[in-house]
């Protein structure tokens, strides 16, 4: 019932751009917001956190990064898992590097740099396409996971080939290391997703976002129409890799403390990503969060369900979680591709007419 | 370059102005095919040029090379008074060069709109972290070219579907939401290929108001492939004819049509 556009008139054109043109989901998101920060950092427990909140704020982070490059400007990549190291391993080497430096500049520097080195290996997206590039983002994840294997001047040549995060304080509270209260983790991973998410939208909804929805529908058109193919291809890779860096610093900084990269970055955590961003819809910035949460939520959910009420054995849940995504990612690519987002905007419409359809 | 052509006014009431762009001897090679040979045509800044052959005459091609699809192996090309050297695509674009395709390349996952402000990419300026902001000048930007978009579209009569996302569109109007991408883009020269392919006549009447509206409210340039004789013959003021590669005629409709070398080209010769 209150689901309307009707009487909600826009009178000028920056009304008509905005982020949610309805009224209702105006409140929502602010509501939404409100909820994230003012209630849920006084409620949580270290379970909470640890098992749902900071993995799926991380993932959404990194989902959304995916979706820039994936969903909006058609470039497949499976290269997220190594990124995400780059990105810890830049976080670890500034921690280490410059101690007196906050650790919130060190983490966008860590971004910063993962645009660097996601734009060097975005350089053959010029040249080739889908499953070709597929492959060459593949060579990357395998090479950055041995360059910080192989070379250890990136662990401090430490004798566990380990990184471990020093503990660093914002505003006198302490975010990393072991003493890190719960709702300190909550909230600096909220703070980074709340201002990726919105930079994310205001990127896709002008002028560079319409150039890498050009360059995916179709290169030759985008091109005839003034779209330099290079640079849109080439800032979706950087634009990408650094929330996908920003979230591998969360990862082993906030949320792990302590990373051995084939295990934290390897290959399942790029697979990880790319089907949170199928699930949760292409080309979407709420898809990003949808998926995140979905892919988190999903093996807690089964292990509360399965192991804890109806008494299964771990190993056959374990496999269950397994065949449940897959079935879930055939359905999807199958049935709607464009995931969560496009069931969730079929349902808004449809409530937008309801209970009148005609 | 070469002399200058004196202006003059057509009977209803435009100016044909100075050469805009002059093709000189160009000659396009696919491997050993010749598509193009050694052809030279100019186009004047006002008029609607048509370029009119059987089929795999080469128009396209040449229609391909004014855009920057295929550099020619032979031959110059010369934009408002310089020379050009060999450019990519976008970069002819922002001289000022837009166009339409034989097949509909729109961006099928957009909307409407979001289409149409393609078209304004090449006069959108603002840097990425002042997009990163919005706010400030990246959204005066977008809705300074938004009232742009937002004329055309009220011109184009597609007001109705701005939200609609193009993929759920008919042909017809697909093709004039590909006309109003490629005028959004305010060009210099407007190049159509085949605007009317596959329409029924009363959608042929309406695209051919749009490009006559389309050159008198705006001046734009406008050079056009199109098979419709009637639709070619009625609003071109000057029409290249082109058969295997070779130019066959070239004048006003009128010329091209008492030409024997064109009439041979369509309806055949008697070969005895």
């Amino acid at each position: 019932m209150f689901y309307r556009e009707a009487g909600d008139f826009k009178t000028s054109y920056e009304a008509d751009s905005q982020t949610f043109p309805i009224a209702f989901d105006r409140y929502r998101y602010w509501a939404v917001l409100a909820i994230a920060f003012l209630v849920i950092p006084f409620v949580i427990n270290d379970y909470w956190v640890n098992a749902i909140f900071v993995p799926f704020l991380i993932y959404a982070i990194a989902a959304i990064g995916l979706n820039i490059l994936t969903g909006y400007c058609g470039q497949v990549s499976l290269g997220t898992g190594g990124f995400m190291a780059v990105g810890a391993y830049a976080c670890y080497k500034l921690m280490t590097g410059f101690p007196d430096v906050s650790i919130v500049i060190h983490i966008i520097l860590a971004g910063g740099i993962t645009a660097a080195v996601g734009a060097a290996f975005g350089l053959p997206s010029l040249r080739i396409k889908g499953f070709y590039l597929a492959v060459a983002t593949l060579a990357a994840q395998f090479f950055l996971v041995w360059l910080f294997n192989k070379v250890s001047w990136f662990y401090n040549y430490s004798a566990s080939g380990q990184i471990n995060a020093p503990e660093r304080f914002v505003a006198g509270v302490a975010v990393t290391g072991p003493n890190t209260a719960p709702w300190a983790q909550y909230m600096i991973c909220l703070v980074f997703l709340t201002v990726c998410a919105l930079l994310a939208r205001n990127l896709t909804r002008g002028t560079i976002g319409r150039s890498w929805m050009a360059i995916r529908d179709m290169d030759i058109a985008a091109e005839i129409i003034g779209v330099n193919p290079l640079k849109a291809k080439l800032t979706a890779f950087a634009v990408s890799s650094f929330f996908i860096g920003i979230s591998g610093a969360l990862f082993f900084a906030v949320y792990l403390g302590a990373v051995e990269v084939g295990e934290a970055f390897g290959i399942q955590k790029s697979f990880l990503v790319l089907f949170m961003i199928i699930i949760g819809g292409l080309g979407s910035i709420f898809g990003s969060f949808a998926g995140a949460a979905f892919l988190v939520v999903l093996p807690v959910a089964l292990k509360v369900i399965g192991v804890d009420w109806l008494d299964w054995p771990t190993d056959l849940v374990a496999h269950l979680q397994l065949v449940i995504v897959g079935a879930l990612i055939m359905f999807f690519l199958i049935k709607e591709p464009h995931g969560l987002a496009q069931l969730w905007r079929v349902t808004k419409e449809k409530l937008r007419l309801w209970p009148f359809p005609y | 370059m070469k002399d200058t052509v004196v202006p003059y006014t057509t009977p209803d009431g435009r100016t044909i102005g100075d050469v805009l762009m002059d093709m000189r001897g160009i000659t396009l090679r696919f491997g050993g095919v010749e598509a193009i040979k050694n052809i030279s045509f100019d186009i004047r800044e006002g008029e609607i040029r048509a370029i009119i052959g059987p089929n795999g005459a080469g128009k396209s091609s040449m229609l391909n090379v004014i855009s920057g699809f295929y550099n020619p192996q032979d031959g110059e090309v010369w934009f408002r008074g310089a020379k050009r050297p060999p450019m990519k695509p976008f970069q002819v674009a922002r001289q000022g060069i837009a166009r339409t395709f034989q097949n509909i390349a729109l961006f099928e996952g957009m909307t409407v709109l979001d289409n149409v402000m393609t078209g304004r990419l090449t006069h959108m300026k603002t840097g990425m972290f002042a997009q990163a902001l919005w706010k400030g000048r990246a959204e005066r930007e977008e809705t300074e070219n938004r009232e742009v978009v937002e004329r055309i579209i009220d011109f184009l009569e597609i007001q109705a579907i701005r939200k609609t996302p193009v993929g759920r569109l008919p042909y017809g109007l697909k093709k004039r939401v590909e006309l109003a991408r490629a005028l959004a883009a305010e060009p210099k020269l407007l190049l159509l290929d085949e605007p009317m392919a596959g329409m029924n006549v009363e959608e042929k009447e309406d695209m051919s108001r749009f490009i006559l509206d389309v050159n008198d409210e705006f001046g734009t340039t406008i050079a056009l492939i199109e098979h419709d004789m009637g639709v070619v013959m009625d609003i071109s003021d000057r029409v290249v004819v082109m058969d295997y590669g070779r130019k066959i005629g070239d004048g006003t409709p009128d010329e091209v049509r008492g030409n024997q070398e064109v009439i041979d080209a369509y309806l055949g010769v008697a070969h005895d």
